[in-house]
């Protein structure tokens, strides 16, 4: 038991020595960090956003807008293949309901032929069907989503959104955001640092997605303030609406995306000098836009923003080269936050803010100064205490203790583990709790001597019995902390952190590291009386 | 030198004497806790309830003017704000539902927030906002059920293991204490009206975890003289492990409540609830296993027949064995 052969203690002591060595970088003020990283990695731990400052910001996709969304371009692309079909294979009386799509074929001795020219169009690039395809009463077809399906473009959907979110956070400058995942729909944002929000929000919540819509010029306005439309037309708000009906009707068809853009710029109308954004569409974009505007000459059509209108120009002459102005009731920071999020794309679903946190940087210091303070204080009475009632084998806890703290920081960095202010307290409370291993093992060392073994026996016993109760109670404080990581979010994760790694340090400090020093203790001095 | 005993030797006291009194009590505040929690209920956060909280601290004044934010807040048209001190007295939190329709266009919550904020600075320059927190309905709604879940398990968790670990009555008595001293403090936040947060949820598990340090320490003395003193009386069995084990336990709670304590009183005011919560479940948890897990033992039946001494008490059944030895000859 006491038996330390010379490798073990030699392990032992290159694994506390590098285990705190990792501390140290977190320890040093930021310049002299930055200094000592040239010359070696410096790994340090994260302060969370509660005490970094910062803001947090969960974002949620509306799952059912996406389905709606895919029904929509399925549509679109049945429609476009049967119609290039050579001969075209009529269908009539679509309906698009219950997340199916479902239509007859005109002509019932070309539903086979329809068929294979559906197939193609919903198998994926794995072979596998994204669509089932069923023909009732001889010449409905119906396509049903399959749920493998939907699952895989709500993957698809979630991760592009994800791309799009990084790319529009890194237009707003120097920031260091961290994006992730979080379950199917969501995504957590985090910017630390960042004291307003609201740039941040105003461009992340939007979608941008960019439709141009031939208005509907023969629609009744007084239909279209009750938001009916005609067959093909349908009516979209318009808060800026001249006419002063907050309303308009546009054509479902005929329209272009804006998604095939190349630039996006921030810029002025040279006619009323108002803020305005250029855009610049690709080939392919430029070709139909040149298409739309040399069909529709005098005509009006609307700019269409995430289903809103935003003003809807006529079209005085056919516009080539792809370049176009967008101009709406701008202002200059409204029309910057609109072309960066042009520029880096539509989002692929549309996303709400569920939860958003923001904490400011004097308090966040303010939480630090006071937290280390409470752990020093913590720790200092603890170490006085532990003296005052064990004497030497107190201090040898003591020491573990210090190791232990040096542990704690270093496996956390180590880890690249975040620091939240639960994770002091967590911190402090793993303190109080380290030494319990040491109590338990004094302890029985004095009863032992109180029943009369000879002081090495009692040492033995006493570490041996009270092993059995460490394990035990720090089995169960794991399986605490587990859960508190698996069920808790955010700062809560971070403390569950602090406590597990507190307490697979403490039992190694507070059993096997004491249990080297009292055994080199035991060897040279051959003790015969304890006081304890 | 001469050591600091804090629990002087050959201490005996007659714990379990008390043990139908400290039970009668003991159910009588859980009673209390459920009943203040049903009635009063929980101050709950922004967390669990969802809403928006707005902190702020008045960074030139003395104190927060509760009152007369009351008035201001609850003049822009957004309903009745709940303001509350906390930490210091210039600091508050601003707690507001968030506006109708507010889940489906998150714009809403913005514009409250700003006209919240900006009326602050407006009506006093030396407000600082120290932060603000939106949470929407559902995600309050989510946060509320895993908070509860994760206690559930860590209860269920822990005495399983101790089940497996003891006897079954052991895990009863684990899973017992735990429910004891979970509800005692929530019924201290239902009385003192201190916001219940996702923070109070951690405190709550983490308490749980160390209630179960405690009453470890005492069943493994337990089981432990079981296996030692096979014919003594139940009662004075238990009396003589929690004497036993008692200046570890006292030793050890003091070492945890010190930095507390500390945390308490210095440590930064946003935690402050989530500092009085260990302090409490510390104090409630020790109780807890030397009134609550030990006497259950007595009612379950628990006795030296529960175990048949096995190779798990090595050490008192080497002791054991050599007394034997000593007396055959």
């Amino acid at each position: 038991m006491l038996d330390f052969p010379r490798w073990r203690v030699w392990m032992l002591n290159i694994l506390i020595i590098v285990g705190v060595a990792f501390a140290i970088p977190s320890l040093l003020p930021t310049s002299m960090r930055a200094q000592l990283a040239q010359f070696v990695p410096t790994p340090t731990i994260n302060l969370g956003l509660d005490l970094a400052g910062g803001s947090h910001i969960l974002l949620e996709a509306d799952t059912s807008q996406l389905a709606e969304a895919r029904l929509e371009a399925l549509e679109d692309s049945v429609r476009t293949a049967l119609r290039r079909t050579d001969p075209q294979i009529a269908i009539a009386d679509v309906s698009r309901s219950e997340g199916k799509l479902s239509f007859n074929v005109t002509d019932m001795s070309k539903v086979d032929a329809a068929r294979e020219v559906i197939l193609p169009l919903i198998s994926n690039a794995m072979g596998a069907r994204d669509w089932d395809l069923g023909v009732n009463n001889g010449n409905r077809i119906v396509l049903s989503p399959v749920s493998s399906g939907d699952e895989t473009a709500l993957d698809q959907a979630m991760d592009t959104a994800k791309d799009v979110i990084d790319r529009r956070i890194n237009a707003l400058g120097t920031l260091e955001p961290t994006i992730i995942r979080q379950g199917e729909n969501r995504i957590v944002v985090q910017v630390p640092g960042l004291e307003d929000p609201e740039a941040l929000k105003a461009l992340i919540g939007k979608t941008a997605k960019l439709e141009f819509k031939l208005v509907d010029e023969q629609a009744d306005p007084d239909q279209t303030a009750q938001g009916k439309a005609r067959v093909g037309s349908q009516v979209l708000p318009y808060p800026d609406n001249p006419t002063g009906l907050p309303y308009i009707a546009v054509r479902r068809l005929g329209g272009i995306s804006g998604d095939k853009l190349v630039k996006a710029d921030p810029t002025f109308d040279q006619q009323t000098n108002e803020p305005a954004v250029t855009i610049q569409f690709d080939s392919e974009g430029g070709q139909r836009f040149a298409r739309m505007t040399q069909q529709n000459v005098n005509k009006l059509f609307a700019i269409v923003l995430d289903g809103q209108v935003i003003s809807a120009p006529q079209i005085r002459e056919p516009i080539f080269g792809g370049v176009s102005q967008i101009s709406g009731s701008f202002t200059t920071e409204s029309a910057n936050a609109l072309s960066i999020s042009l520029r880096s794309g539509a989002l692929p679903v549309d996303l709400t803010i569920v939860e958003e946190r923001s904490v400011g940087p004097d308090l966040g210091a303010d939480s630090i100064r006071r937290g280390i303070l409470a752990a020093v204080i913590g720790t200092t009475a603890i170490l006085v205490l532990m003296f005052l009632v064990y004497g030497r084998f107190g201090m040898y806890a003591n020491f573990a203790l210090i190791i232990n703290v040096g542990l704690i920081l270093g496996v956390m960095a180590f880890a690249n583990a975040t620091l939240t202010l639960p994770g002091i307290a967590g911190f402090v409370l793993t303190i109080g709790a380290a030494v319990d291993a040491n109590v338990l093992i004094n302890e029985r060392i004095r009863e032992e001597l109180k029943r009369g073994r000879r002081v090495v026996q009692a040492i033995e016993f006493g570490y041996k019995e009270a092993s059995r109760a460490i394990f035990d109670a720090n089995s169960t404080n794991v399986i605490a902390a587990v859960l508190l990581f698996i069920f808790g979010s955010g700062p809560i994760r971070g403390f569950a952190v602090v406590l597990m790694i507190g307490i697979v340090t403490s039992v190694f400090t507070a059993v096997t590291i004491t249990r080297m020093w009292v055994s080199h203790w035991v060897k040279n001095t051959r003790p015969t009386e304890l006081t304890i | 030198m001469k050591l600091l005993k804090v629990v002087p030797d050959d201490t005996n006291i007659d714990f379990l004497k008390w043990r139908g009194w400290a039970f009668a009590i003991s159910l009588l505040l859980m009673a209390a806790s459920v009943g203040l929690v049903a009635t009063k209920g929980l101050n709950f956060g922004v967390d669990f309830i969802g809403g928006q909280m707005i902190r702020a601290t008045f960074t030139q004044s003395a104190a927060a003017p509760v009152a007369e934010l009351r008035e201001t807040v609850g003049s822009l048209g957004y309903g009745d704000p709940t303001i509350q001190r906390f930490g210091a007295e210039n600091q508050v939190s601003i707690r507001m539902k968030l506006p109708d329709g507010a889940d489906k266009n998150p714009e809403l919550a913005n514009a409250m927030a700003e006209k919240i904020t900006s009326k602050l600075k407006a009506d006093h320059p030396d407000v600082r906002i120290d932060g603000v927190d939106s949470v929407s309905g559902k995600v309050s709604e989510e946060l509320f059920s895993k908070g509860i879940l994760a206690l559930l398990a860590a209860m269920a968790g822990v005495s399983i293991y101790i089940w497996f670990r003891f006897e079954w009555q052991f895990g009863v008595g684990a899973i017992w204490s735990l429910l004891h001293d979970v509800t005692l403090t929530f019924g201290l936040f239902a009385i003192t009206g201190w916001e219940f947060d996702l923070n109070i949820i951690a405190a709550l598990l983490t308490i749980i975890g160390y209630s179960l340090n405690d009453t470890v320490v005492v069943y493994d003395r337990i089981r432990e003289n079981l296996m030692k003193f096979r014919k003594m009386e139940m009662a004075s069995l238990l009396n003589l492990s929690v004497n036993e084990t008692l200046s570890r336990t006292v030793m050890t709670s003091v070492s945890i409540s010190l930095p507390l304590i500390v945390l308490v009183l210095f440590g930064p005011d946003v935690i402050f609830g989530f500092s009085m919560a260990m302090a409490f479940g510390i104090v409630v948890g020790t109780y807890s296993s030397i009134y609550q897990a030990a006497p259950i033992l007595i009612w379950l039946k628990v006795g030296s027949h529960s175990f048949v001494p096995t190779d798990e008490g090595t050490g008192s059944k080497a002791e054991r064995i050599g007394a034997d030895f000593g007396a055959q000859p």
